[in-house]
């Protein structure tokens, strides 16, 4: 069946003199936007922050600008915010096209999830500068910032399955699998980690329900599959829809898309406890976290392979088309370090890169190279599509974009790479005598240089996404319209 | 009958219910054991819930985010062991909430930071660090000499009370003293019941300045109390065997 994804919305509606708009798109547009500007505004705060690494006087002695304020702003602005606005966005097209529906509520309440979204965003993260925290990595907006949430990803649910239940279509395509694991996955997970009690219903501050080994435990449960639900599962389902469409091909193997897709989210939950090896979580508890963690390979390889050889046979596209080529390139990375990952959830290989930078680098060689790009490649193909334009302003800029943030990407995560695992390795060193032969602080020393390096990774890939955005403004704004008679022609292809 | 998955796909709650099954199990396996398996904490003598002022200065170190930086978990390698003391207990955490173990050593492990530098010498670092540590690259944190602000300081230990932990009557009628007394706003007071409800606590005027309690007071009193509880003398390492 491939993508059977055909359009009902124009389809037969253009020879009519008052064409309905019968897919919601203004919301999609809305969410394009959103993830454009928290883009970066999260790239922008990671390039600060790890100049503050190289630099310390950059913390600048206020409060509100000091690394332990800063991180977890860039961290929710990347993940959350970017990759969340791009998610939603990008699943409220997908349900609406591969679904022949509109969104099940009405315009209402998509624009309720997108500016509930938003508003989630902005508390959070003034939260952050104002040291409003629960002090759980991924999880540190406080308990009414949780709650709020809440309420709009139960909207976000309702629409979503709604949609799915109206639509006109006999199956439901393999992209809304993904996207529907990701959005129940992450509600257990939001609920679960974020119980709480408030000190008082007038204050900020709340005490989690959990404490030490199980909050721990609890935490990277849920940590981690943030990573494999929001950060995997999620743009999978972009990956399923968007690759297929920009090379006009169906998807390699459908039957590999259902073995993956069960394997993936059955396995990837197990995986927490290999950010707690040696530690005071027990060890039965750790090797199956490990296990799991190896096991987890193979469905994270099914799902690359079947985002790559989606190419087969159109492989000159790479060449041509610009949104494809940071796509397959987004499957590569995400081919890497989904290997990178279950290698460094072996006990032996976490306790050398436990603690160090190569989590860094490793959790980057993801969020810049999968996550991103997969955003990236998405964002160029719609943007045209949904501001109805013939192309992009500058397939040049494009070009442009993509070799600065690969380079960029390259100088990240080899310098992390260094630098973690010297960290590592002065870390456990011995002198002759059998003394520890570093002091903590040598080790930072030692790091300085990679530090700057790795800044000037993140200020190229920073540089990319600013070329991207002034290409994305110049599309809107003046490119040439798509004729309302090639309208037709073009969805017809689809 | 043949399986087919077309049955999945054809009707969406029914994929719904399955996925949720399916990303249960894990997390019901390894989690719901760690609150019935009763060697998942081991029972060592000694750790008790935080003083006020140490929670204050606990809940200032959730705020500055200094999990990002410093981890509170030794681990057990002997390079580990020697650079920080003995490896890190789940009892030790068992008040933590949330957890502090932290992820990344930007900066050292600050499990067994207690103790092992003096008041002043803390104070002066987290104004300046690279006046103590040139190679330094930690934020400074003047700001923290300003009041504290902990005035619901009861309010506190009673919503941890609610979630488990052990805070007597006795505890939460006397957190705002216990405080002051603790921080030495209050020399004339006498100390042994503060010692008593919570025996190791880090007493003095931390920041010399004797007439305010500050955030930088609470802080460094939690600082010094970390990892200091369990004393490991006193343990065969037997009895810790999980």
């Amino acid at each position: 069946m491939g993508v059977a994804i055909a359009d009902g919305a124009y389809g037969g509606t253009v020879e009519t003199t008052a064409p309905v708009e019968a897919y919601h798109e203004d919301v999609v547009r809305a969410f394009v936007v959103a993830a454009m500007f928290w883009g970066i505004a999260a790239f922008a705060a990671g390039v600060y922050i790890a100049f503050q690494l190289a630099f310390p006087d950059l913390n600048l002695g206020l409060e509100w600008t000091t690394f332990g304020r800063l991180r977890p702003l860039h961290t929710s602005a990347a993940i959350f915010a970017f990759g969340g606005s791009a998610l939603i966005g990008s699943s409220l097209y997908v349900v609406q096209r591969t679904c022949r529906a509109p969104l099940f509520g009405g315009r209402e309440w998509g624009w309720f999830i997108f500016f509930g979204y938003q508003l989630f965003i902005v508390m959070a993260a003034t939260g952050y500068l104002l040291g409003i925290t629960q002090g759980k990595e991924y999880a540190e907006p406080e308990w009414y910032v949780d709650l709020w949430l809440t309420i709009v990803w139960v909207v976000y649910l309702v629409v979503f399955v709604g949609t799915i239940i109206k639509r006109r279509e006999p199956h439901i395509y393999v992209a809304n699998w993904f996207y529907l694991a990701f959005i129940l996955t992450i509600a257990m997970l939001h609920i679960v980690n974020n119980a709480s009690l408030p000190v008082s219903l007038t204050g900020t501050k709340s005490y989690v329900a959990w404490a030490g080994v199980q909050d721990a435990m609890i935490q990277w449960w849920y940590g981690h599959n943030a990573v494999g639900f929001f950060l995997t599962a999620g743009f999978l389902g972009m990956m399923y829809y968007f690759i297929p469409k920009a090379a006009q091909r169906p998807i390699y193997s459908y039957r590999l898309s259902i073995i993956h897709f069960w394997a993936l989210i059955f396995l990837y939950i197990w995986a927490g406890p290999h950010h707690l090896h040696y530690t005071a979580l027990p060890d039965w508890t750790q090797t199956l976290g490990m296990v799991f963690s190896v096991v987890l390979w193979m469905p994270s390889w099914g799902g690359m392979i079947n985002g790559i050889m989606t190419l087969s046979g159109a492989w000159d596209k790479l060449r041509t088309d610009p949104s494809l080529r940071f796509s397959v390139t987004a499957v590569g990375f995400y081919g890497m370090s989904t290997f990178e990952g279950p290698v460094m959830s072996v006990k032996a290989v976490n306790g050398l890169s436990h603690y160090t930078d190569w989590t860094i680098g490793h959790v980057h060689s993801g969020a810049l190279g999968w996550v991103a790009f997969i955003c990236f490649g998405m964002i160029y193909y719609l943007v045209p599509v949904l501001w109805k334009k013939q192309r992009l302003y500058s397939a040049r800029l494009v070009e442009w974009h993509f070799w600065t943030a690969t380079v960029g990407i390259v100088f990240y995560i080899t310098a992390m790479w260094v630098s973690g695992i010297m960290q590592g390795l002065m870390w456990r060193a011995y002198d002759e005598y059998g003394f520890l032969q570093y002091s903590f602080v040598e080790t930072v020393q030692a790091m300085h240089p990679y530090y700057i390096i790795r800044g000037i990774g993140g200020l190229l890939f920073l540089a990319g996404a600013i070329l991207m955005v002034i290409n994305l403004i110049r599309t809107v704004t003046s490119s040439p319209a798509l004729a309302p008679a090639t309208q037709g022609a073009a969805v017809a292809a689809e | 009958m043949k399986f087919s998955h077309a049955i999945i796909e054809k009707n969406v709650i029914l994929m719904a219910v399955l996925t949720l099954i399916t990303v249960s199990i894990g997390g019901l396996v390894q989690i719901v054991p760690l609150f019935t398996v009763e060697t998942t904490i081991e029972r060592v003598e000694g750790v008790r819930p935080y003083s006020p002022l140490e929670l204050a200065g606990r809940n200032i170190y959730v705020r500055e985010g200094c999990y990002v930086c410093h981890s509170q978990q030794i681990r057990t390698f002997k390079d580990e062991v020697e650079r920080y003391g003995h490896y890190s207990l789940a009892a030790e955490s068992m008040y933590d909430h949330p957890f502090q173990w932290g992820s990344k050593r930007t900066g050292p492990d600050l499990a067994r930071v207690g103790g092992k530098y003096s008041n002043d010498w803390h104070v002066a670092h987290l104004n300046n660090p690279r006046a103590l540590v040139p190679e330094s690259i930690m934020p400074t944190y003047q700001f923290l000499n300003r009041p504290l602000n902990f005035d619901d300081a009861a309010e506190h230990l009673k919503t941890l009370r609610a979630l488990g932990v052990p805070y007597s009557e006795d505890d939460i009628a006397n957190a705002a003293k216990d405080l002051k007394v603790q921080a030495g706003a209050l020399p004339d007071e006498d100390n042994t019941a503060l010692m008593a409800r919570y025996p190791k606590a880090a007493l003095g005027d931390f920041d010399g300045k004797p007439e305010q309690v500050t955030e930088m007071d609470a802080l460094v009193a939690y600082l010094q109390m970390l990892g200091t509880l369990v004393d490991f003398t006193k343990i065969n390492p037997e009895d810790l065997k999980q």
